[in-house]
């Protein structure tokens, strides 16, 4: 078993401390951080989505792999940022306005991180207007919205319209996800993408950024 | 005969069905806590009780589920969690007018456990005895754990309420899901550990509510009834919401839901009702089937 496999290895187990060392071991035997995070860590995270996918773990494990996965990056992230390893994108990401349910966007975050996205986390409970106002101070190309409870789900429709009232439409593309949310709903309030889980939402990204 | 006598014995409860859905119909807006309106307008709440009276229920609910003191702080409602607990079952009880049981409920805290999420389980211990103190001075007749996900929060719960009392109808029934090797809560507990273990803790009533409707509620009451002879209680919503053109809609009719119940009726359950989407309508349906 490679370094790599190890760190994939105890990213599915969710075990942070092992991730942490072996990640530093990784890179003191000279193994690229880059190869570090795309062999080790984000294909560790890629078995845990699709394990969760398949109905053969449960959220308890993805937690603890994403916090695990957060471990790897903590060791990473200096070398990446000092090789200017270039973020793939910026995403705004937050719960909207009247809802506090932030485990499943907390869990976008992360990957997002560990794919290599700039993230900009506004937490929950957030209003339209901040929204917009992030995407326009930091120039992100992408606004991901959670909501868990259909009586919130109308604020994602707010937000779409006001970037779009933002003259920011088109160059800000929307991505919506939760337990209600559909890929239906979606087209209906005009935003661009529905992520089903976190892995499938990091992919949707990429591609509405051209990655 | 007792309540907890007439369980044992074998007759089916007709429960109530949605209580938060209702209360969107009737103005409860995107963020606001349900339970606010045991404060600013109880009149709702003691119409929705009596309308369901009045479709033959004869378990009504008490507006409490998010009363914990975990859940009402975002909502700057922490200091008013013994008034809004006990404005919950006063309001019920005067309602339903001695005609239907009052079941006050006790929903999820709202954040994950450690090592999961950052929440100490003394914490949430806390929360629960202190909501079910509130509770038990105004005298429901049932308490109802109700819509957990979590067994080892749903246990800190049942252990609260039976520390706080002894003798009061304990009921606590958990939301699980379809997956591929069969039905779990989303943290991944299986009816039967749940079975068992919520059974040993001291609740008297167990079994499920909300999921993905009747169809879904048919097969984890057939694995609940393998699992235990313990009195069971199933109440399942009316479907995966929809939101259509802003507006949520729950796909599953009175009628269809009536269709399935008797179903649901072979496992002998002590207590039968819906949960989010489903009317007065659907339990006037149920009372069809449910002979009273």
């Amino acid at each position: 078993m490679t370094i790599l496999d190890a760190i994939a290895r105890a990213l599915e187990t969710g075990d942070d401390e092992a991730v942490g060392s072996q990640t530093r071991a990784a890179l003191a035997a000279e193994v690229p951080a880059k190869e570090i995070l795309d062999s080790g860590l984000i294909r560790g995270m890629d078995r845990v989505g699709g394990l969760f996918r398949d109905g053969e773990i449960f959220l308890p494990d993805v937690l603890l792999a994403a916090r695990a996965m957060d471990a790897g990056l903590e060791v990473l992230r200096p070398l990446l940022e000092a090789q200017a390893v270039a973020p793939l994108g910026k995403v705004v990401i937050g719960t909207v306005q009247g809802d506090l349910h932030d485990i499943g966007k907390n869990l976008v975050g992360i990957m997002l991180r560990g794919a290599g996205f700039e993230v900009i986390d506004l937490g929950n409970d957030v209003a339209p207007e901040r929204f917009v106002q992030a995407a326009q101070d930091s120039g992100a190309q992408v606004v991901g919205m959670s909501a868990l409870l259909t009586t919130t789900m109308p604020a994602m429709r707010r937000v779409v319209e006001q970037l779009a009232a933002a003259e920011l439409k088109g160059r800000v593309k929307t991505i919506i996800g939760g337990a209600p949310v559909t890929a239906g709903y979606a087209a209906e309030i005009g935003a661009d993408a529905h992520g089903f889980d976190a892995a499938a939402a990091v992919a949707l990204c990429r591609r509405l950024v051209g990655r | 005969m007792n309540l907890r006598e007439r369980m044992r014995a074998g007759r089916t409860l007709l429960a109530d069905g949605g209580l938060g859905s209702l209360l969107i119909e009737r103005g409860l807006r995107p963020g606001e806590a349900p339970e606010s309106f045991n404060l600013t307008r109880p009149e709702v709440l003691a119409e929705i009780v009596r309308d369901y009276v009045a479709a033959g229920a004869e378990v009504v609910q008490a507006n409490s589920f998010g009363a914990s003191r975990l859940r009402l702080e975002p909502h700057g409602l922490g200091d008013r969690v013994r008034e809004i607990n006990r404005a919950a079952v006063e309001i019920a009880r005067k309602a339903a007018q001695g005609k239907a049981l009052v079941s006050a409920s006790i929903g999820p805290v709202g954040r994950l456990l450690k090592p999961y999420g950052d929440l100490e389980p003394d914490e949430a211990s806390r929360a629960f005895r202190e909501q079910a103190e509130a509770l038990a001075e105004a005298g429901p007749d049932i308490i109802a754990v109700e819509t957990m996900t979590d067994l080892n929060e749903t246990l800190l719960a049942v252990r609260a309420v039976r520390e706080v009392s002894q003798d009061i109808v304990l009921a606590a029934t958990m939301t699980f899901e379809r997956r591929r090797r069969g039905f779990f809560t989303v943290m991944g507990d299986t009816i039967t550990d749940a079975a068992a273990k919520l059974a040993q803790a001291g609740a008297d009533v167990i079994g499920s509510n909300c999921g993905s409707g009747i169809e879904g509620m048919v097969e984890i009451a057939r694995a609940f009834r393998a699992a235990t002879t313990a009195p069971l209680s199933f109440r399942p919503n009316a479907g995966m919401p929809q939101v259509v053109r802003g507006i949520v809609r729950y796909p599953q009719t009175p009628e269809f839901m009536a269709e399935c119940l008797p179903a649901l009726l072979e496992v002998n359950p002590a207590v039968i009702g819906g949960c989010c989407g489903t009317a007065p309508a659907h339990i006037r349906a149920f009372r069809q089937a449910v002979s009273a």
